[in-house]
């Protein structure tokens, strides 16, 4: 197996697991479409990337986070619904990006590049996975009690606030690092159909994050392997087979719902 | 302090609306309080500040040192929570219980069906629901019990199960209860004390006077008909 090869694999794996784990509390805080907009909030970071010849996680990184802090503060002082929201932020993120990104050179920043990560880049997707992976550990009661009720969570001395900031902080480095594996485009799926498949096969909570992790992690496993197999692009086929699986959970949906 | 509660002056603005204006009232210890009045007219506002949910109002709320809340918040039913994966044995596990405590706990409250533990608590039935959250509440033994219309999306017979269970833990154990409410049976049945809220008016008695048709009118701003059971 050649070193690249693995490099590959271990950013992928190491994303996509995360990714899935992440996913898992965002489904049942019905916020899995989050994901989108902070995803094409992206694209002007990608192509800014990619036009000066820089990590495309690290151009994506700032456009994120200014992306999550806008939807925390929408989230907390308005109504605006998400939808409304997504519309807007998908337009004016890949709108902006082709301002200044040559189209024969969008390809990398719309379906990801992660066939040619390097071993820095590779230990710092590692290291912010497992990092985030804890981050969110550490905080999975917390955040169970607010899916349940904000009131229930605030008696018990738990900041709401804080946590919805922890969460999309924690979104924002996901999708910087799932940008690369996926694109910009598709990042959203890294987050969303795990879960959705972890979700048609689990019994409990702890069932549902284990399954949506695994899916999370199968997926780029097999994608990228595919991709150097094929000579496809490592990006499609991990969503691809990641919505393979979820079809597949839909005949062992549990039927207690 | 004798009493477990003691409010005093409060009022709450939320902008230029004033929700409650100027309202004392005092809860002794294993009393049953019921918060009654049209929707709109602060009942809920009132739990957050009893709560300290709402800041600010520390200077006209006073606990008694002991005091300790166990909560049951308004409109959480099992269809608020349809896509949860939690079991009802993780639910409760937030609480920082291991199982064994969890089941002598629900033991405790007469719940006897342990099998429930397993179900997802999107799926259970309003009446279990209810009960489970009432595990909650219970955790670590509170001396208040503060509930927002407990009873929300419960059948009748699930109703009456959680509030005899109210009314046996009360006793037992000398519980203080604040309990929001729409239904004068309960009033009648349960409650020592009546805490009736309206826009212009407030009144706290005993839930004869306070349910008298005239009271009943002034507090709905319309004839509001009672049947009352006698038991």
């Amino acid at each position: 197996m050649n070193i690249q090869l693995i490099y590959s694999l271990i950013a992928g794996i190491s994303i996509g697991g995360v990714a899935g784990y992440l996913g898992s509390l965002m489904l049942q805080k019905r916020m899995s479409l989050a994901a989108g907009p902070l995803s094409h909030l992206a694209f002007p970071g990608v192509a800014l990337a990619i036009v000066y010849g820089f990590d495309i996680s690290l151009g994506a990184f700032p456009f994120i986070i200014l992306g999550a802090v806008f939807i925390w503060i929408l989230e907390n002082k308005t109504k605006v619904p998400m939808d409304t929201l997504t519309a807007l932020v998908f337009t004016v993120g890949v709108g902006a990006s082709f301002l200044f990104l040559p189209i024969e050179e969008a390809e990398q920043a719309l379906v990801g590049n992660i066939s040619s990560i390097g071993p820095l880049e590779t230990t710092l997707t590692f290291l912010f996975s497992l990092g985030i992976f804890f981050l969110i550990k550490s905080k999975m009661r917390e955040m169970m009690i607010i899916g349940v009720s904000e009131d229930l969570a605030q008696i018990e001395g738990i900041s709401v606030k804080k946590n919805s900031l922890i969460f999309i902080f924690s979104l924002a480095i996901i999708v910087a690092l799932g940008v690369k594996l996926v694109g910009a485009l598709l990042t959203i799926a890294l987050v969303s159909i795990p879960a959705a498949s972890a979700k048609n096969l689990s019994w409990s909570l702890k069932s549902f994050t284990v399954f949506s992790f695994l899916f999370g992690i199968l997926a780029p496993l097999f994608g990228i392997s595919f991709a150097k197999l094929f000579a496809m692009p490592a990006g499609i086929l991990t969503i691809l087979i990641s919505a393979v699986f979820f079809l597949i959970t839909v005949f062992f949906q549990k039927n207690d719902r | 302090m004798k009493n477990i509660l003691e409010v005093k002056n409060l009022s709450v603005s939320f902008g230029e609306s004033k929700i409650i204006k100027d309202l004392s009232f005092a809860v002794s210890e294993g009393e049953f309080l019921t918060i009654l009045g049209p929707n709109g007219s602060g009942k809920t506002v009132l739990l957050k500040t009893l709560l300290g949910l709402l800041s600010g109002y520390e200077k006209n709320i006073f606990w008694r040192e002991d005091a300790k809340i166990g909560y049951l918040p308004q409109g959480l039913t099992h269809l608020k929570v349809k896509e949860s994966p939690l079991s009802v044995l993780e639910f409760l596990s937030l609480k920082n219980k291991n199982k064994s405590e969890i089941e002598n706990h629900l033991k405790m409250l007469g719940i006897k069906d342990l099998s429930f533990l397993k179900k997802r608590i999107g799926t259970l039935s309003g009446g279990q629901f209810q009960r489970m959250l009432m595990a909650w509440a219970l955790f670590d033994n509170p001396n208040v019990l503060i509930f927002d219309e407990p009873t929300t999306g419960v059948d009748i017979h699930g109703e009456e199960t959680v509030y005899n269970l109210l009314r046996d833990l009360q006793k037992e154990r000398n519980l203080t209860i604040i309990l929001i409410t729409h239904d004068v049976n309960v009033v009648y049945k349960y409650s020592t004390n009546v805490l009736c809220m309206s826009h212009n008016n407030i009144c706290h008695s005993g839930p004869e006077e306070a349910l008298s048709p005239k009271r009943l009118e002034e507090l709905y701003g319309m004839p509001v008909k009672i049947y009352k059971h006698n038991h």
